[in-house]
């Protein structure tokens, strides 16, 4: 095997029909950076849903003056009402499940509400009275969230009872479908590269029928033959996926790190040691799709 | 050094096989004439013996390989032991004919050493020393013809199959072809040549194997190219249309 020679034949290839070969590296290009970008966002889900499940609450929501008077017969939770339910989370029954709690009033729910709806004039139109008083109750393990939601539900006083992991769930759901549409864009990307691939090698292959005539005739082995071809198609697969990995490693440096993570501060965000284990993985996968279509173009297309 | 037994083969498609029960044999450093019209089965028969395809029945031996059995990733190994020429010479138009001969060791991974030697030495034998560095379009058609039976030899296989390799040429540079293969020959090689040459074949007196039809019609030592008058076969029309068609071709 001479390593010359190999090289020489790839070049030849590759400058032959440029055109092809720039739309194999495109095409991979791009169909690599939608699965690299649906990896990073399921490991943005996966690190999100670490962070925020941990810190989602219970929140038992109590009884106003303006709560609907189906859940809240008697207006607005009493004193003893309250002190019933505070009971009831201290009972041995519920203790063990549970981390801690704290009770907000109307005032300090007044004061969360100014502050999230800062400038905003709705603000103007809402009295403390309106807000909830709440009981924040953080559990032990947040997934056994229904003890707390079947314990309060219905009892008196309590207009209602909402695990917080509901919203993230949405958001989660979201992000999900989002990959999985970036995923399925992806694949049908991956097919066209794939068959584009097997075109282009094939294309090239009739190119250098001469060579190849002459090659067969003289008793070359097969795999000196299909050798060339096989790493033409992995030469333009791999500077695309190349392009592919820089493209989600700057996506994760320049938007996720140097925008998102500054609008969002108290998020935890995919860093660039995450996109530095999908950039790998993309190589890897480029190189395999070109091998293993240009290998099957060529096998199809030259029978000893 | 090549045995053909019982050979039948027939294409998809048609009704008169292609070869039909055809057998031969040929010895080492046998020098064989192949004629016959065209349609009669030679070049099914050079395509057998090269294991480019394999009969419908019967068996194929070239050099101790039974051709129906290789497997596939044997037979670039056995063709490395076998030198072929073709009427249209087959060279690459882009390399020069140093590059051309360098080419066929170079894909079956000789060391660049042995290229160096080996390219030279073949092309002072076929009478090109000095044009090394032309390219094939530069030569006439003699010329590249020695290119391609250089590229043939250089590796010294023990059969060389020449399918037509004067059909291109003029008689005078045909003469100088022969003058090689007969020098090939006697060195050692089995030379086995399809040929519609009556001049050739008739002047070197060898060996000569006569298909008609998809039959072996005549196998002869030190024959001519029309069977001698004792023959009763008859001579069919069309083969002397072949024949005219070839004086056409400047036998004079």
């Amino acid at each position: 095997m001479r390593f010359s020679f190999v090289m020489g034949e790839i070049g030849h290839g590759l400058r032959r029909n440029v055109s092809m070969v720039i739309s194999v590296i495109l095409v991979t290009f791009i169909s690599l950076t939608f699965v690299g970008t649906a990896s990073l966002l399921q490991l943005q889900i996966g690190q999100m849903k670490n962070y925020w499940y941990d810190r989602a609450q219970v929140a038992i929501y109590l009884c106003t003056e303006v709560s609907p008077g189906d859940v809240c017969p008697q207006g607005e939770a009493s004193t003893d009402l309250q002190t019933e339910i505070e009971d009831k989370l201290k009972s041995p029954l519920l203790q063990p499940y549970i981390k801690q709690y704290f009770f907000e009033n109307h005032q300090q729910a007044y004061a969360k509400f100014e502050e999230q709806f800062a400038g905003n004039s709705v603000a103007k139109y809402v009295s403390p009275s309106q807000l909830n008083e709440t009981f924040w109750v953080s559990l032990k393990d947040p997934s056994k969230s229904q003890i707390i939601t079947e314990s309060f539900n219905g009892v008196a006083g309590v207009e209602e009872v909402r695990d917080q992991r509901t919203y993230l769930d949405q958001i989660f759901n979201i992000l999900n479908a989002a990959s999985i549409a970036a995923v399925g864009i992806a694949s049908l990307m991956l097919v066209s590269a794939a068959l584009l691939i097997s075109t282009t090698i094939r294309l090239s292959a009739f190119s250098r029928r001469r060579e190849i005539g002459i090659m067969r005739l003289v008793g070359a082995s097969n795999f000196y033959i299909q050798l060339p071809f096989i790493l033409e198609g992995v030469v333009a697969a791999t500077i695309g996926s190349v392009l592919a990995a820089g493209a989600v490693l700057s996506v994760v440096q320049f938007f996720v790190q140097g925008y998102l993570a500054t609008k969002l501060p108290f998020t935890s965000f995919v860093t660039l040691s995450d996109g530095l284990l999908v950039a790998p993985a993309l190589i890897g996968a480029g190189i395999l799709l070109a091998a293993v279509s240009s290998g099957f173009a060529i096998r199809r297309y030259l029978r000893i | 050094m090549i045995r053909i037994e019982n050979v039948t083969k027939q294409y998809k498609g048609t009704s008169r096989p292609a070869l039909n029960n055809v057998s031969l044999e040929i010895e080492k450093g046998d020098f064989v004439f192949l004629v016959g019209a065209s349609g009669s089965g030679k070049s099914s028969l050079m395509r057998l013996m090269l294991r480019e395809d394999t009969p419908t029945s019967g068996s194929v031996h070239v050099m101790g390989e039974n051709l129906v059995a290789i497997p596939s990733r044997r037979i670039p190994f056995f063709r490395r032991k076998l030198g072929v020429v073709f009427q249209d010479f087959r060279l690459l138009p882009t390399k020069t004919v140093s590059q051309n001969v360098a080419f066929s060791l170079e894909v079956i991974g000789k060391s660049q050493g042995f290229i160096q030697e080996a390219v030279p030495d073949v092309l002072a034998m076929v009478g090109l020393e000095g044009k090394a560095d032309r390219l094939p379009g530069e030569l006439s058609g003699g010329e590249q013809q020695r290119v391609a039976l250089a590229r043939a030899i250089v590796n010294k296989p023990a059969v060389l199959l020449a399918d037509e390799p004067t059909g291109n040429l003029d008689p005078a540079t045909s003469e100088g072809i022969m003058a090689l293969l007969e020098r090939i020959n006697l060195a050692g090689t089995t030379v086995v040549m399809a040929t519609h040459d009556r001049g050739i074949v008739d002047r070197l007196q060898k060996r000569v194997i006569e298909m008609r039809e998809g039959e072996i019609f005549r196998d002869q030592r030190s024959a001519g190219y029309i069977k001698t008058q004792t023959d009763s076969h008859p001579v069919k029309s069309w083969n002397l249309a072949i024949d005219n068609s070839w004086n056409l071709d400047g036998d004079n």
